[in-house]
C-alpha cells in the first residue's frame, strides 16, 4: 500500500461573536490507498471540519495555525493542501482527488437540475471526456451502485428517490470522477438500519473495487467496526485514541473510547444497566485545559490531567493513546 | 495554543452567565452592535428624525410663503463666518445681500454682497410663531440680528430652503409612518389569519393579496390623484396620500407574516404547548408573536424605505404633496428645471439628506436583518 | 397494579387525506396506521419498534389525541378516571392532557427559544391552572428539574444556553411536571450523543420507578429499545407484524422482518462483517401498500398466499403475536437447520 494522505499538526479556529472557538487541536493522522479510517466523535468533536479541512472546505472565519500541514500524495506528486488558495487550485482536490459525501443526500443535490445533469457537468469540469461519454459513464456508475433502471434514474430530480437511492445517486456521483480519497460525512446516519446495512456493503465492495482511501465520519461505533481497517477517536476537538479497528474496539485504551464502549446498548447482555459517561460535553466556549476529557474522566488524576495535555504514547506497534494513564512520567497508576 | 485555550475557558464566568441568560432581544442586539455600517445608520436615523422632529426650532423660519424673504429670492446659501478681512468675531456674522435689477445688469435680479454690512448671528431669538407638540413657541435656535439668514439660500418664492429641509424630513417621516403603519397592520391581520388558519381561507386571502400585488403601482396613483378634490387642504391631501401607501404596501408584508406563522406553526415547541391543552390565543400571544416580533421589526425597518421612496416619487411627478407643503419629494421636484441645474445649484441640498435618509434606513434594516437571521450568518 | 392496561386500543387505524388526486373519485389517503390492537399494562415501559414510515410516531400521536383517529376505540383507565379517547369531550380532553404527555425527539426544536427554562418547565401548569400560585408554581418547577438532574440556578437561562442532553433533561421536566400518568416518549434519545443517551435512557427508567409511570417508547434503535422495554411491538407500514416480550423478542423473533431488523445492527465485532442477513429493497409508499402482506415485496419467504392474503395478528404464546402465515414452518425449519 503507497501512503495517500499526511496530516500533520492540524489546527482550526473559528472566529465567532462569542469568541474565538477551538475547533480541532493538534491533529495527526495519515491514510493509505485502499485503507478506510473511521474518524469517530460526537458532536462538537471536530470530526467533520477535521475532514473539511483536506478539501479546505471550511468557512471564512476559519484560522489554521502556522505548523498544519496537509499533505495529498498523487500519482503527479505530493499536494500541499494549505497552500492551494484560488478555486482553480482547489480544483485538483475538490470533487477531483477528493470526494466528499454527506449525511443529507438532498442538500448535495441541486433540487432543479436532473441527477444524471449533475453527474455529467461534474465529469465535464474534472475529466477531459465529452459529454456523450459522460453520460455513459454516468450511466455506468448509477448502476453500479445499485439503482435499478439507471438510465430513467438519471433523468429523475433527487426529490423523486427515497433516501436510500438518493445515498446510492450520491454515492455514485462521488465516485464517477474515480477519487484517490472519498470523506463520507455520516453517510448513514439518516438511513433506516435496513437500508443502512444495505448502503455499506455497497461501500464496501467499492472499496475493494476502487482501490481509494476512505474516511469514514460517524458517531456510531458498530457502523465503524463493520466498515473500517483503522480508527481515530476524537474528542473536543483532539484526537485521543487511535489504531487498528481490533485493537481498539477490543483493547480500548483511552477512558473516553471505554466510555463510549460501555454506554452502547448490547443485545447480548440486556441485564447490565447502561453506563453513561458522566457529566455533559462542554461547550466548545468552555474548552477544559489539560486533558479535555478530564471533566467526565472517571480515572481522573487530580493536578494532572486538568493541568497537562496529555501527549501520544504507543499501546503497541499501531495503536497510540494520548492519556496520562499511559505515559510512564506521572507513574501515578 | 493551550494558554489561549486556557485563558478561554476561564473568561469570566459573569459575563458567560450574561450571555446565557440573554434573551433573544438581547442577542440580537449584541450582534447588531458589532456592525459598524448600521450602528452609524442608526446614529445618523436618531439625529435625522430628532431634527425633523424639531424642526419648527431648530429651523430660524416658517418654511411656508409666510416665512419667505421677499429682498432674497432665489438668494445663495450664507455661510456664517468669524473673520474676514475687516477683522475676527468671537460672534458669527453673515453679510447684508442686497439685490438690484437695472439696464445695467440687462433687466436681471443681481445679487451683490456687502461685505462691510455685517448681521451677526443670535442665538435662541424670537421669531415666527409655532407649534410643536402642543405648545406653542416663537423662540428658535439662531437667527441673525438683522434681516434673514439662508443657510441653504432659498427658493424662487424666497422661501428659506434649510428651513423647508427640516420640515420636509419631518412630512416625509411622517407620511412613511403611516404609510407603514396602516401596511402593518393590514399585513399582520391578514397575514396572521391566513397563516393560522391555513387551508381554504389562507387560499381565498392570498388570491386577494396576489390581486393587489398586481396593480401597476403608478397608474393606480395616477387615477387616484386625479380623483383628489382640487379642494383638499394640503393635511387631507397628505393623509389620504400617506393611506394609499399603505394600501399599496401591505401585500409583501402580510406574506412574510403568513409564511413565517406557516412554519412557526409547524414547530414542536407549539405542538408542545397543544398538547398541554393551551388555547389558540395563548399559543398565538407566547409563541407565535415573540416569535416573529424581530421579523416584523426589521421588515417595517426595511419597508420604511420603499415609503419615504414612494411619497418622493409620487410628489416627484406631480401627484403627491404639493408646493405649499414640504416633503423631500416636493424638494426633490423643484430641482428638475435647467435653471435651477445652471443657475441655482442649493437646490440639491435636500436631496443630501434625502440620500442620507434611504441610505441610513437602508443600512439599519440590513444590520437589523443580519442581527435577527442566524442563518444568513456566514460564520457559523 | 390492576390488571387493567393502562391503555387498550381496538382496530386503531389513523388515515391522513391527501392534497390532490382525480377531481371524481375517492381522495387518496395516507394509511398511517391501520387496525392496530394494543394493551398497554400500567407501571410498563412499552416499545414501539419501526422504521421512517412505519407509523410508530402517529400511533403515539393518536393515543395523546394530537392525531385523527379515524376508526377504532381507544381505552384509557388509569383507575381514577377512564376516557374513551376517540369520543372525548373537551373538558375530559383538557384533564386527559395533564394526564398524557409527549417527549419529543428533537431536544432543539421542543423548546421555544424565546422563553427561560423556568417558564418553559411552567408553561403546561400555567396553561392547565394546576396551580394556584406562582410560589406553588415555582416550587412545582424546581421539584422536578431536581428531579431530571437539572441545575436550579439554570433555570433563569434560555434554552440556547444548554447541550443536547441538557435539554432533552428540560424537556423531560417539562413533560412531566403536569403528573402524568402515561408518557409517550417518541425518540426521544435519537437525537443525543451516545455517552449521553446512556444517561437519558436511565433517567427515564429511575423517573418511571419513581412516578409509577407508564411509558411508551417509541425508537427505530433496537438495541435501545431491548435494553429500558419490557415489552415491545414491531410495526410495518402502519400494521403490528409482532409483539411480545422484550426478552422473548431478542431471543426467538418471530417475524421475518423482525429477524431482518435485528440482524441489520451493525455488530460491534470486526470479525463479524457480512455475517447479516440483508434486506432487499425499501419500505413501499403507505399510500399505496402492496397487497397481501405489506412485507411481502421484501421478504424472502413470500409465498402467493403471501402477496393474497393479509395475515391477522395472532397470539402465539402467552404475550407473543405475531402476524405472518408461515412463522410456524420457519421458526420448525430454522430448527432443523440449526439441529
Amino acid at each position: 500500500m503507497s501512503r495517500l494522505l499526511d496530516v500533520n499538526n492540524l489546527t482550526l479556529q473559528f472566529d465567532t461573536d462569542e469568541g474565538r472557538i477551538t475547533a480541532v487541536d493538534d491533529v495527526s493522522f495519515s491514510l493509505e490507498a485502499g485503507e478506510v479510517m473511521g474518524l469517530v466523535g460526537e458532536s462538537g468533536s471536530g470530526k467533520s471540519v477535521t475532514a473539511k479541512s483536506i478539501m479546505k472546505l471550511n468557512p471564512g472565519n476559519a484560522i489554521y495555525s502556522d505548523d498544519t500541514k496537509v499533505t495529498l500524495h498523487l500519482e503527479s506528486g505530493p499536494v500541499d493542501v494549505m497552500s492551494l488558495n484560488t478555486s482553480t487550485e482547489l480544483q485538483v482536490i475538490r470533487g477531483g482527488a477528493i470526494s466528499m459525501i454527506f449525511q443529507e443526500p438532498m442538500a448535495s443535490f441541486a433540487p432543479a437540475i436532473s441527477i444524471g445533469d449533475q453527474m455529467v457537468e461534474q465529469l465535464l469540469i474534472h475529466t477531459d471526456m465529452n459529454s456523450k461519454r459522460a453520460k455513459e459513464v454516468s450511466i455506468e456508475m448509477l448502476d453500479r451502485v445499485g439503482i435499478s433502471d439507471a438510465s430513467t434514474r438519471f433523468k429523475q430530480f433527487a426529490f423523486e428517490l427515497s433516501g436510500g437511492m438518493r445515498q446510492r445517486a450520491m454515492i455514485a456521483m462521488a465516485l464517477s470522477t474515480k477519487p484517490k480519497l472519498l470523506i463520507a460525512d455520516e453517510p448513514t446516519t439518516a438511513l433506516d438500519v435496513t437500508i443502512q446495512a444495505q448502503v455499506i456493503d455497497l461501500m464496501k465492495d467499492l472499496v475493494t473495487e476502487f482501490g481509494m482511501g476512505i474516511i469514514f465520519i460517524t458517531h456510531d461505533l458498530g457502523v465503524i467496526a463493520q466498515t473500517a481497517d483503522k480508527v481515530a477517536v476524537m474528542y473536543l476537538g483532539r484526537l485521543v485514541e487511535q489504531g487498528p479497528v481490533r485493537d481498539v474496539l477490543r483493547n480500548p485504551s483511552h477512558p473516553y473510547t471505554r466510555g463510549l464502549l460501555d454506554a452502547l446498548p448490547n443485545l447480548d447482555d440486556l441485564d447490565t444497566p447502561l453506563s453513561p459517561v458522566p457529566g455533559d460535553i462542554p461547550s466548545p466556549l468552555e474548552r477544559p485545559p489539560g486533558c479535555v476529557f478530564h471533566t467526565r474522566c472517571s480515572e481522573f488524576i487530580e493536578g494532572r490531567c486538568n493541568v497537562d495535555t496529555p501527549v501520544f504514547s504507543d499501546i503497541n506497534e499501531n495503536h497510540r493513546a494520548a492519556c496520562h494513564l499511559h505515559t510512564p512520567a506521572g507513574g501515578a497508576k | 495554543m493551550t494558554d489561549t485555550t486556557a485563558i478561554n475557558a476561564n473568561a469570566d464566568q459573569g459575563l458567560k452567565e450574561a450571555y446565557f441568560t440573554a434573551g433573544q432581544g438581547q442577542l440580537i442586539w449584541t450582534r447588531f452592535k458589532k456592525q459598524k455600517a448600521a450602528m452609524v445608520g442608526v446614529m445618523v436615523l436618531v439625529v435625522l428624525i430628532l431634527s425633523g422632529l424639531f424642526a419648527p426650532f431648530l429651523t430660524p423660519y416658517t418654511p411656508t410663503i409666510a416665512g419667505r424673504d421677499s429682498g432674497y429670492q432665489n438668494g445663495a446659501p450664507q455661510i456664517p463666518k468669524f473673520w474676514d478681512e475687516n477683522g475676527f468675531s468671537a460672534r458669527p456674522f453673515i453679510y447684508t445681500p442686497s439685490r438690484e435689477r437695472s439696464a445695467a445688469t440687462n433687466f436681471r435680479w443681481v445679487t451683490t454682497v456687502d461685505r462691510d454690512a455685517r448681521r451677526y448671528m443670535t442665538f435662541f431669538p424670537k421669531g415666527d410663531k409655532y407649534k410643536l407638540f402642543g405648545i406653542s413657541g416663537s423662540r428658535h435656535l439662531f437667527g441673525v440680528d438683522e434681516g434673514k439668514i439662508h443657510l441653504f439660500g432659498t427658493d424662487g418664492g424666497g422661501k428659506d430652503i434649510f428651513s423647508r429641509t427640516f420640515h420636509a424630513i419631518n412630512t416625509s417621516l411622517a407620511v412613511g409612518t403611516i404609510g407603514v403603519f396602516i401596511a402593518f397592520f393590514m399585513a399582520l391581520i391578514i397575514g396572521g389569519i391566513s397563516g393560522y388558519y391555513g387551508g381554504w381561507i389562507d387560499s381565498i386571502l392570498q388570491m386577494i393579496t396576489d390581486a393587489v400585488r398586481t396593480i401597476p403601482a403608478i397608474p393606480l396613483f395616477m387615477a387616484l390623484s386625479a380623483f383628489i378634490p382640487i379642494e383638499w387642504s394640503a393635511e387631507a391631501r397628505f393623509l389620504f396620500i400617506s393611506m394609499i401607501l399603505g394600501f399599496i404596501g401591505w401585500p409583501t408584508l402580510a406574506r412574510r407574516v403568513r409564511t413565517h406563522l406557516l412554519t412557526e406553526r409547524n414547530q414542536e415547541y407549539v405542538l408542545a404547548a397543544q398538547l398541554c391543552g393551551a388555547s389558540p390565543s395563548h399559543i398565538i400571544r407566547k409563541h407565535l408573536l415573540p416569535s416573529f416580533t424581530s421579523y416584523i421589526i426589521v421588515d417595517l425597518v426595511i419597508s420604511f424605505p420603499y415609503m419615504v421612496l414612494s411619497e418622493t416619487a409620487l410628489s416627484f411627478i406631480g401627484l403627491g404633496l404639493k408646493d405649499p407643503v414640504n416633503s423631500l419629494g416636493v424638494m426633490l421636484q423643484s430641482v428638475t428645471s435647467a435653471d435651477v441645474l445652471l443657475n441655482y445649484q442649493w437646490y440639491f441640498i435636500p436631496v443630501i439628506f434625502f440620500i442620507t435618509l434611504v441610505l441610513a434606513f437602508v443600512f439599519v434594516g440590513d444590520g437589523l436583518r443580519d442581527a435577527a437571521d442566524p442563518y444568513g450568518d456566514t460564520k457559523k | 397494579m390492576s390488571d387493567k392496561p393502562l391503555i387498550s386500543t381496538r382496530d386503531l387505524s389513523v388515515h391522513f387525506p391527501l392534497r390532490g388526486g382525480g377531481l371524481f373519485g375517492p381522495k387518496p389517503v395516507v394509511r398511517a396506521v391501520e387496525g392496530v390492537n394494543i394493551d398497554i399494562p400500567k407501571g410498563h415501559f412499552f416499545g414501539i419498534v419501526g422504521e421512517s414510515g412505519s407509523g410508530k410516531t402517529t400511533l403515539g400521536r393518536a393515543l395523546l389525541r394530537a392525531a385523527p383517529i379515524t376508526r377504532g376505540d381507544v381505552d384509557y383507565d388509569d383507575g381514577e378516571v377512564q376516557y374513551d379517547l376517540p369520543n372525548i369531550n373537551d373538558k375530559e380532553l383538557k384533564d386527559y392532557r395533564t394526564r398524557a404527555q409527549l417527549i419529543f425527539q428533537d431536544p432543539y426544536a421542543a423548546l421555544s427559544p424565546r422563553m427561560t427554562v423556568r417558564d418553559i418547565i411552567a408553561e403546561p401548569l400555567e396553561v392547565m391552572g394546576l396551580t394556584k400560585s406562582k410560589q406553588e408554581t415555582d416550587e412545582r418547577v424546581r421539584e422536578i428539574a431536581a428531579k431530571c438532574r437539572l441545575n436550579l440556578e439554570h433555570l433563569r437561562r434560555f434554552p440556547h444556553a444548554f447541550s443536547g442532553g441538557q435539554r432533552q433533561r428540560i424537556s423531560i421536566a417539562r413533560a412531566l411536571v403536569s403528573r402524568p400518568r402515561f408518557v409517550v416518549a417518541d425518540e426521544s434519545v435519537a437525537a443525543l450523543d451516545v455517552s449521553i443517551q446512556a444517561d437519558v435512557l436511565n433517567l427515564l427508567k429511575e423517573i418511571q420507578h419513581e412516578m409509577g409511570l407508564t411509558f411508551m417508547f417509541i425508537s427505530h434503535d433496537l438495541s435501545v429499545v431491548a435494553h429500558v422495554c419490557d415489552h415491545v411491538a414491531v410495526m410495518y407500514l402502519g400494521r403490528l407484524v409482532e409483539s411480545a416480550p422484550t426478552r422473548e423478542l431478542f431471543a426467538a423473533p418471530r417475524h421475518p422482518y423482525t429477524k431482518a431488523l435485528l440482524s441489520a445492527i451493525p455488530s460491534l465485532d470486526p470479525d463479524d462483517r457480512g455475517k447479516a442477513e440483508k434486506l432487499e429493497g425499501e419500505i413501499p409508499s403507505p399510500t399505496n401498500p402492496p397487497p397481501g402482506c405489506k412485507f411481502q415485496t421484501r421478504c424472502r419467504f413470500a409465498q402467493d398466499h403471501c402477496r393474497k392474503v393479509e395475515p391477522k395478528l395472532e397470539q402465539s404464546g402467552s404475550e407473543h403475536a405475531v402476524a405472518c402465515h408461515r412463522w410456524q414452518e420457519l421458526m420448525e425449519s430454522q430448527a432443523l437447520e440449526t439441529t
